[in-house]
């Protein structure tokens, strides 16, 4: 596999996370491909979320090592690792409640923007220019993800599909490579995540490679190259959606032992 | 408008000497300038950080000192045979001093507290701030202990022989607290309307979230440390030179307090906020002395006044007017026609 180390965004090796007595997480490795969308899958506790604070620095693993374009990022803060293109959302909505929506894009430009401090206690107009520039790019991410008339309003007075929307404009906002989404749909209804699935797409043509934790199987099957499946911490099936969906041992997990008999 | 309305407020304080013929008015003038400046500073950490420094007077007198000691030179023994002395320092170097002084220990304190966050850094901050004191207090041959320092020199600017002018008198150093005032507002404005403001707001927010696109946690929460530690420090230099006598009072723990009234009561996490609060409460002491009532009784209503404005007004007093204000005046645009003007404002 590491023959194609020119295409592989991120290699996850043996990797492993234990709270205490519990492993959450045992030895897991899979690849994520440049370009692709690939979406981890399994039951409730299955690690998903886990493997994705391990990632993206939010925990230490226990074991295994996790390399972005040949880059460790063990022991690497979450910020360092956003630095570097790698840059996540979170399964319980995550914004700046207090701010209006373009604000919260603006928070989100961070890494996009130069200023130093001593630039900008003098006011230097090189700091004034870049505001006005950042301001347009807040804009144009939220109008990416149909949000640029909300722009003006209090994060928390938005509705709950917009606000998981606007979640994706902060992430996007930090110009990732690597995309990582955690259950980016789960509550919204059917024709938010429609629309949200379109929005996936025009994530992809910016060439974002994305890799997913979703419960919603149509969205999964719909969006993703390839799947990984997870159950009590370990990789059970990968590959395509097709031969994921056709997998007794996943169907074994998600609808228990008698349901993939009677399958046979 | 906004910027007139800036002019026509600026014109006002800069006259106040011109008219004002009761020097005691304008001595608490300048004590309540220099406590909103160094309310200012706390509203940083405070307002825009979420950090509580409970110690925010030790970087007051940290810069006290710092500028004292700098201004009228000392000598003393850091080993029993090895006497370090310094001759005094002109007073303007002695402010800035003072003021890197303070920043430094902000730094210090900022790296050793912020990988614990919250209460443990309202406790190091406590903390700090009595040792601070106790130092001051008890290290009698360089700080004179109780004995205070006095004769502190005050500030000259200008070149010698050609003109000086001094800042000795009341109406002079009105204008300086003044225009050290007016620096600090527009420092801090700059501040947290940039990238770096920003981030100090993320952080407040929600910290993973903004970890999670890039912001560095301890670098941001420092770096509002350090700034407001310095201006801390720059309102302890003013008073040091104006009041031109320190002792280890001026680390009470009552002054800090002091500080966190004006903050949350004028609304924290807003510019205008400290200043305001600063004004009333500040003001309010001396305010009440005006009325034939004995003084514990005027402190009873400072005190009830107080908590009247946090629980009315639990964001405090600007944030309030600014959503009366707002609510006034889109009350009847919304009226007429409530639909096209939203959008109107959307677009």
């Amino acid at each position: 596999m590491s023959g194609h180390s020119t295409d592989v965004e991120l290699v996850v090796d043996g990797l492993t996370i234990r709270f205490g007595g519990l492993t959450a997480v045992e030895s897991m490795s899979f690849e994520v491909r440049t370009g692709e969308v690939l979406s981890l899958i399994g039951p409730n506790g299955a690690g998903k979320t886990s493997a994705f604070n391990a990632i993206t620095g939010y925990i230490e693993p226990n074991g295994g090592t996790i390399a972005y374009r040949g880059i460790k990022l063990n022991r690497l803060k979450p910020n360092q690792i956003a630095e570097r293109g790698v840059v996540r959302t979170f399964q319980k909505t995550s914004v700046f409640m207090g701010q209006s929506a373009v604000d919260n894009v603006l928070i989100g430009l961070h890494l996009i923007s130069r200023q130093r401090p001593l630039a900008i206690m003098f006011g230097l107009p090189s700091v004034a220019r870049e505001e006005k520039e950042l301001a347009r790019e807040a804009l144009r991410i939220l109008e990416f993800v149909g949000l640029k008339e909300r722009s003006g309003l209090l994060a928390s007075s938005l509705p709950y599909g917009e606000l998981r929307l606007l979640e994706v404009a902060i992430a996007l906002a930090a110009k990732p490579k690597l995309l990582l989404l955690d259950e980016p749909v789960s509550g919204m209804n059917p024709s938010e995540t429609a629309s949200f699935m379109k929005i996936l797409g025009r994530i992809r043509a910016l060439g974002v490679t994305v890799l997913l934790v979703e419960h919603d199987m149509k969205m999964v099957m719909g969006v993703s190259d390839r799947i990984v499946c997870l159950n009590q911490g370990r990789i059970i099936a990968s590959g395509s959606p097709s031969e994921i969906q056709g997998n007794r041992e996943v169907i074994r997990a998600y609808l228990g032992e008698r349901y993939a008999r009677a399958q046979d | 408008m906004k910027h007139s309305l800036t002019i026509v407020w600026l014109l006002f304080l800069a006259s106040v000497p011109l008219w004002l013929s009761n020097l005691y008015i304008l001595h608490v003038l300048i004590m309540t300038g220099i406590f909103i400046i160094a309310a200012m500073s706390l509203n940083l950490l405070l307002g825009y950080t979420g950090q509580l420094s409970l110690g925010h007077v030790a970087f007051f007198g940290i810069g006290a000192y710092t500028s004292s000691l700098a201004t009228l030179g000392f000598a003393v023994h850091l080993l029993p045979d090895w006497q370090v002395s310094v001759d005094p320092k002109p007073v303007w170097f002695g402010m800035l001093l003072g003021t890197a002084v303070a920043g430094l220990c902000g730094w210090a304190i900022g790296r050793l507290s912020f990988k614990v966050r919250g209460a443990y850094f309202v406790i190091v901050t406590i903390s700090f701030a009595e040792v601070i004191r106790l130092v001051a207090l008890n290290w009698v041959e360089l700080t004179q202990g109780p004995m205070a320092l006095n004769n502190i020199p005050y500030l000259t600017l200008g070149i010698p022989g050609w003109f000086e002018i001094s800042f000795l008198r009341k109406p002079a150093n009105y204008y300086l607290v003044l225009g050290v005032a007016i620096l600090s507002y527009i420092v801090i404005r700059r501040l947290v309307r940039s990238r770096a403001g920003r981030a100090m707001i993320g952080l407040r927010e929600n910290e993973s979230l903004a970890a999670s696109v890039g912001v560095g946690v301890t670098r941001y929460l420092v770096l509002a440390t350090v700034v407001s530690a310095a201006m801390a420090g720059a309102a302890g230099t003013l008073y040091a030179h104006y009041i031109r006598i320190v002792d280890p009072d001026v680390f009470l723990f009552i002054y800090t307090v002091t500080m966190v009234i004006m903050v949350v009561t004028g609304g924290k996490g807003t510019l205008a906020g400290p200043v305001v609060g600063g004004v009333i409460f500040g003001l309010l002491p001396e305010a009440l002395r005006a009325f034939e009532i004995g003084p514990e009784i005027q402190w009873v209503i400072y005190g009830i006044l107080m908590v009247l404005v946090v629980y009315f007004l639990p964001e405090g007093i600007v944030p309030a007017m600014r959503n009366w204000w707002q609510g006034r005046r889109q009350a009847p645009v919304a009226d007429t026609a409530p639909d096209s003007a939203t959008t109107e404002a959307a677009r």
